[in-house]
């Protein structure tokens, strides 16, 4: 029976985004799911209820219904807790959840006996990209950011000479250089203004550089890049140092766009009530961290305020403003996290915690809050080996996901797996009791030896498949050890030996031997002379 | 050399025979991991032949042979072409089997061998002499049939008798009978008739299981054949009493294993079926069970295929055995070079099965100087058609066929294939309108957005690339 997937109605107030778009529901259901959308969920973001059917889903008028039917439920918002109350036990909701700030919440769910996989836990690994809801969400933002800003600002971004006089460029200065500050700069930067921004990750620079702006580094030496690619808190002193250069930049900027985020803290005040004093009258800051508190100590979240003459943005739904293009690609997001958990593509998911993706993102699996996961084992920033022998421990299927073979393969049933065990049980206590002690000992180094292969095998890349062969196949030319002890043993002639029918066959033996030892050694090496970047 | 030293010998070969597999998990470590290889080969032998198992009256004779070897093992390294690597490799298999079995022969006939043997221990190594000539006989034959399919001079189509199943259940037994009757003689003589029997039976059995087997499913064969030369040597150790070559065997043995399953579940189907041989033939002919698809093929030329390419920022190339056979792995470099100094993503997807065995399309690349780094796996880029402009096929069928995907009926159903019909334009090399190995025709052909270049791909690619240069 294939699992029904729900998409409710947002219901936080101006919350305009849906979590499901036409042509997502039409590629989830390829996957093999059922789809029900509720009437009007997609109206804000401009997908009307029959493109929705058009697509194959369902349409639900009543909230509740919906809640009650869905085995799993996409949102955007995490849920109120009306909805909580609505969901159905054992269910799964997928949404931005944020646990840190919600502990409520999560205690709720948990009671629900929900599972849950929160969008904003993505853990953040090249392979997670692709679900990756806050980069999109961001990417969206730092857009929508620029064009709040331009809408407030009094003047052109880009600077012109008319006949009417000279038009100077607006200068914007850009706090923390995420994907939302990129974003920013990119746009900005296309509007023609000239743009400075500021990172406490130093690696950034070139990122920000590339986006056509210039970076503005805080002279103090610390390294702010955390766990993960994220930033992390700063020392007193590099704060003192980054207020001096922010002081600075306040009165020079037109436009400052603050994006500063640090995982689970309250966003840090990078900007002063002084700062903003310092401003010249018609500026605009706009405040991308407002719903974690602001980076400006004067924005009010979720308003436009006019302080000093500057004008404050404290927006926290910048990506719904931008219904359409945030519902599609969260929807995108979503569809990826439901590759990610139906493999076998028979409708159903499967929340695999020994995914390291599916187990950052789930926060509370059948009712057992696992948030937060263990750290990740790599930081984004730096171009990291994919995470080879890494989950060696089960080595058995893990080495194998790592290269990409992975694929499909569930965990074998329990049943089968007895089996195995059960031939391998008779068959060992076959050989036990019936083998000589020295054999024994042989069949040890045998087995251990099988073990060894296969695990070292894994770990071969695909492309040198045909140097591993022709190398195994040298390898295999041990067998000269055969033929090398019959040519001539230290043992005294016996009138039954056939000497010389032995001794003849061991030296022909050795000489086709020897074809294998150095051909196959010689053209591996010719080979792997080939394979260069 | 006294025996503790060369036991100690044969511990550090084996050592650098796991790191010189463990080398080549990348191709920067490879060259590394087989020198590894080469030392412990020549640590192995040198501990061999100066241990005490060997006089010094058999020093003449084994510098004699292995001169002999390394010579034609060395000139054949260096002639040999990189499309005909297969082969090379299956026809080493096949020495690797026949030395298995020489020695199993060898060692029967040696009085001094089994003289201290009694009892249960003298059955047991009656056992592993019979079981390391069985596995050696059916390397050795099977591989030289491989040998013959990869070098086109047996036909490559699978050659089916009738009742094969059960003319492999009755080898099968025989070799059982034959086994037990050769455990309880009790002179060498009477040994040998069961023994030559069941070597006989062994070889017609390689013979048969690879000319079952049709062309496209050689991956899987090679492997396999390069597995049980792995488990010829383990056995062959075994019945010598010696861990070396027991642990050497059983890593290449199992190598060979890995290789086989990963190409099998590369092409979706079971080891015992691609072993038992044919394809899908119990119900005749396949072509006739999937859909026939309808539609026009658009045929495009040369330069409007270089003008395409010119156009495009991301371009995949997917190459099959096709561009093997028209050694046109150079010609494609050149295209790659010129596109890649224009600023053109060019990346090659390379399916686990294309070509003739494990890892063909990989080495007949680098060996035309393409970057390793853009070779990437099917899983690597699948996801990646896309997002791109154009994807070249040259030469590949049924790796690329859609109906793996949208066809349940298909006979390839579910077998993973490179989307290559997802990205703006495909455009397809072909020399007909013929279908693959498998006998399945492509609905890839007939799509809206594919682009046929017929003609022989070395050819139609050099005219490509001096349509890209003229522009």
């Amino acid at each position: 029976m294939p699992q029904l997937i729900g998409v409710p109605r947002e219901t936080a107030a101006g919350e305009k985004r849906v979590a499901s778009a036409p042509e997502v529901v039409e590629k989830l259901i390829k996957l093999g799911f059922r789809v029900a959308v509720q009437s009007g969920a997609g109206d804000a973001a401009n997908f009307a209820d029959d493109t929705y059917r058009a697509a194959g889903a369902e349409i639900i008028d009543d909230a509740a219904r919906l809640w009650a039917s869905a085995d799993i439920v996409f949102k955007v918002r995490g849920p109120s807790m009306d909805e909580v109350r609505l969901m159905r036990e054992g269910g799964t909701l997928v949404s931005f959840i944020w646990p840190a700030q919600n502990p409520d919440l999560m205690q709720a769910l948990a009671a629900k006996k929900a599972t849950v996989l929160a969008m904003d836990s993505v853990p953040r690994m090249s392979r997670a990209q692709k679900l990756d809801a806050l980069s999109s969400m961001a990417n969206i933002a730092g857009y929508r950011a620029v064009i709040e800003a331009a809408h407030h600002f009094g003047r052109f971004f880009t600077g012109q000479i008319t006949a009417a006089g000279k038009v100077p460029p607006a200068k914007v200065f850009v706090i923390g250089a995420g994907v939302a500050g990129l974003a920013a700069i990119g746009t900005a930067s296309g509007l023609g203004a000239i743009v400075r921004a500021n990172d406490t990750r130093p690696e950034v620079a070139d990122q920000v550089k590339s986006m056509g702006a210039e970076f503005v580094g805080v002279e103090y030496q610390e390294e702010g890049s955390g766990v993960g690619g994220y930033a992390k808190v700063m020392s007193e002193g590099f704060q003192k140092a980054q207020r001096e250069v922010f002081a600075k930049q306040a009165k020079d900027a037109d436009i400052i766009i603050t994006t500063a985020l640090i995982p689970g803290k309250p966003a840090p005040k990078l900007i002063t009530a002084e700062m903003v004093r310092s401003m010249k009258p018609g500026s605009v800051i706009v405040d991308m961290a407002a719903e974690q508190g602001g980076n400006c100590e004067l924005t009010e979240p979720g308003k436009v305020a006019v302080k000093h003459g500057v004008t404050l943005i404290g927006y926290t739904d910048l990506p719904s403003r931008l219904s359409k293009q945030s519902s599609t690609l969260y929807a995108t997001n979503l569809l990826r996290l439901t590759e990610e958990l139906c493999k076998t593509k028979d409708g159903t998911i499967n929340v695999d915690m020994d995914d390291e993706v599916i187990r950052g993102t789930t926060v509370i699996k059948e009712g057992k809050i696992t948030w937060p996961p263990p750290p990740p084992k790599l930081s984004a920033a730096p171009a990291a080996k994919p995470p080879a022998a890494a989950p060696a421990a089960v080595a058995t299927k893990a080495p194998a996901k790592a290269h990409g073979h992975g694929g499909a393969s569930a965990p074998a049933s329990a049943k089968s797996t007895a089996i195995v065990f059960l031939v391998a049980a008779v068959i060992f206590w076959f050989i036990g009791a019936n083998a000589p002690a020295a054999f024994l000992a042989h069949f040890t180094v045998f087995v251990l030896a099988c073990f060894v292969g296969y695990m070292v095998i894994w770990n071969v890349t695909p492309a040198l498949h045909t140097p591993l062969m022709s190398v195994t196949n040298a390898i295999s030319s041990i067998i000269a050890i055969g033929a090398l002890v019959q040519v001539a043993p230290p043992i005294t002639e016996t009138a039954d030996r056939p000497t010389a029918w032995i001794v003849g066959v061991a030296v022909v033996s050795i000489a086709l031997v020897s074809i294998n030892m150095f051909g196959g050694f010689a053209v591996t090496q010719r080979m792997l002379e080939m394979f260069r970047k | 050399m006294p025996a503790t030293l060369s036991t100690v010998s044969y511990v550090g070969a084996t050592i650098l025979f796991i790191l010189s597999l463990g080398g080549l998990s990348n191709p920067e470590t490879s060259r590394r991991g087989n020198l590894y290889g080469m030392i412990g080969m020549t640590i192995a032998v040198l501990a061999t032949v100066f241990g005490p198992q060997v006089t010094s009256a058999g020093y003449a004779w084994i510098v004699g042979a292995m001169l002999v070897g390394a010579v034609s093992g060395i000139y054949a390294s260096r002639i040999v072409r990189m499309t005909q690597m297969p082969e090379l490799v299956a026809l080493m298999h096949s020495l690797v089997g026949l030395a298995a079995v020489l020695i199993g022969f060898a060692n029967y006939i040696d009085p001094a061998a089994t003289a201290t043997f009694q009892g249960p221990e003298k059955t047991i190594h009656e056992l592993e002499i019979y079981i390391g000539v069985l596995i050696g006989a059916v390397t050795f034959s099977g591989s030289v049939i491989a040998f013959g399919k990869l070098s086109g001079k047996i036909s490559g189509k699978p050659v089916l008798l009738p009742a094969r199943h059960w003319i492999n259940l009755a080898g099968l037994l025989a070799v059982i009978y034959f086994g037990g009757v050769f455990i309880n003689t009790h002179s060498i003589a009477d040994g040998m008739t069961p023994l030559v029997v069941m070597t006989v039976i062994s070889l017609l059995f390689g013979i048969h299981m690879v000319m079952a087997i049709g062309g496209a499913d050689m991956p899987v064969v090679i492997s396999m054949l390069n597995s049980y030369s792995g488990w010829a040597a383990a056995a062959t150790g075994f019945m010598l009493n010696n861990d070396l070559l027991i642990v050497t065997g059983a890593l290449v043995g199992s190598s060979g294993a890995i290789l086989s399953y990963i190409m099998c579940r590369a092409m979706n189907r079971n080891f015992i079926s691609v072993i038992a041989g044919g394809f899908g033939t119990e119900g005749g002919a396949p072509a006739a069970k999937g859909a026939q698809p309808a539609g026009e093929v658009s045929p495009i030329t040369a330069a409007e295929t270089a003008e395409l390419l010119r156009g495009s920022k991301n371009v995949i190339i997917v190459p099959g055995y096709g561009m093997a056979v028209a050694q046109a792995q150079h010609a494609v470099y050149e295209i790659t070079k010129y596109l890649r100094d224009k600023g053109v993503n060019v990346r090659f997807g390379i399916h686990p099965v294309a070509g003739r065995m494990p890892g063909h399309m990989n080495v007949l690349l680098a060996e035309a100087k393409v970057p390793y780094d853009i070779v990437q796996e099917m899983d690597e880029l699948n996801g990646d058609f896309p997002d791109t402009d154009v994807s070249m096929v040259i030469g590949a069928n049924d790796i690329v066929n859609p109906s793996a995907q949208e066809d349940p009926n298909s006979p390839i159903a579910g077998m993973p294939v490179l989307e290559v019909w997802k990205a703006k334009t495909s455009i397809v090399m072909k020399r007909s309108m013929a279908s693959g190995y498998a006998g399945v025709d492509n609905p890839l052909f007939y799509k809206d957005n594919n682009r046929m270049l017929f003609g022989d791909a070395k050819k139609m690619l050099d005219e490509v690339f001096v349509a890209l240069k003229a522009a």
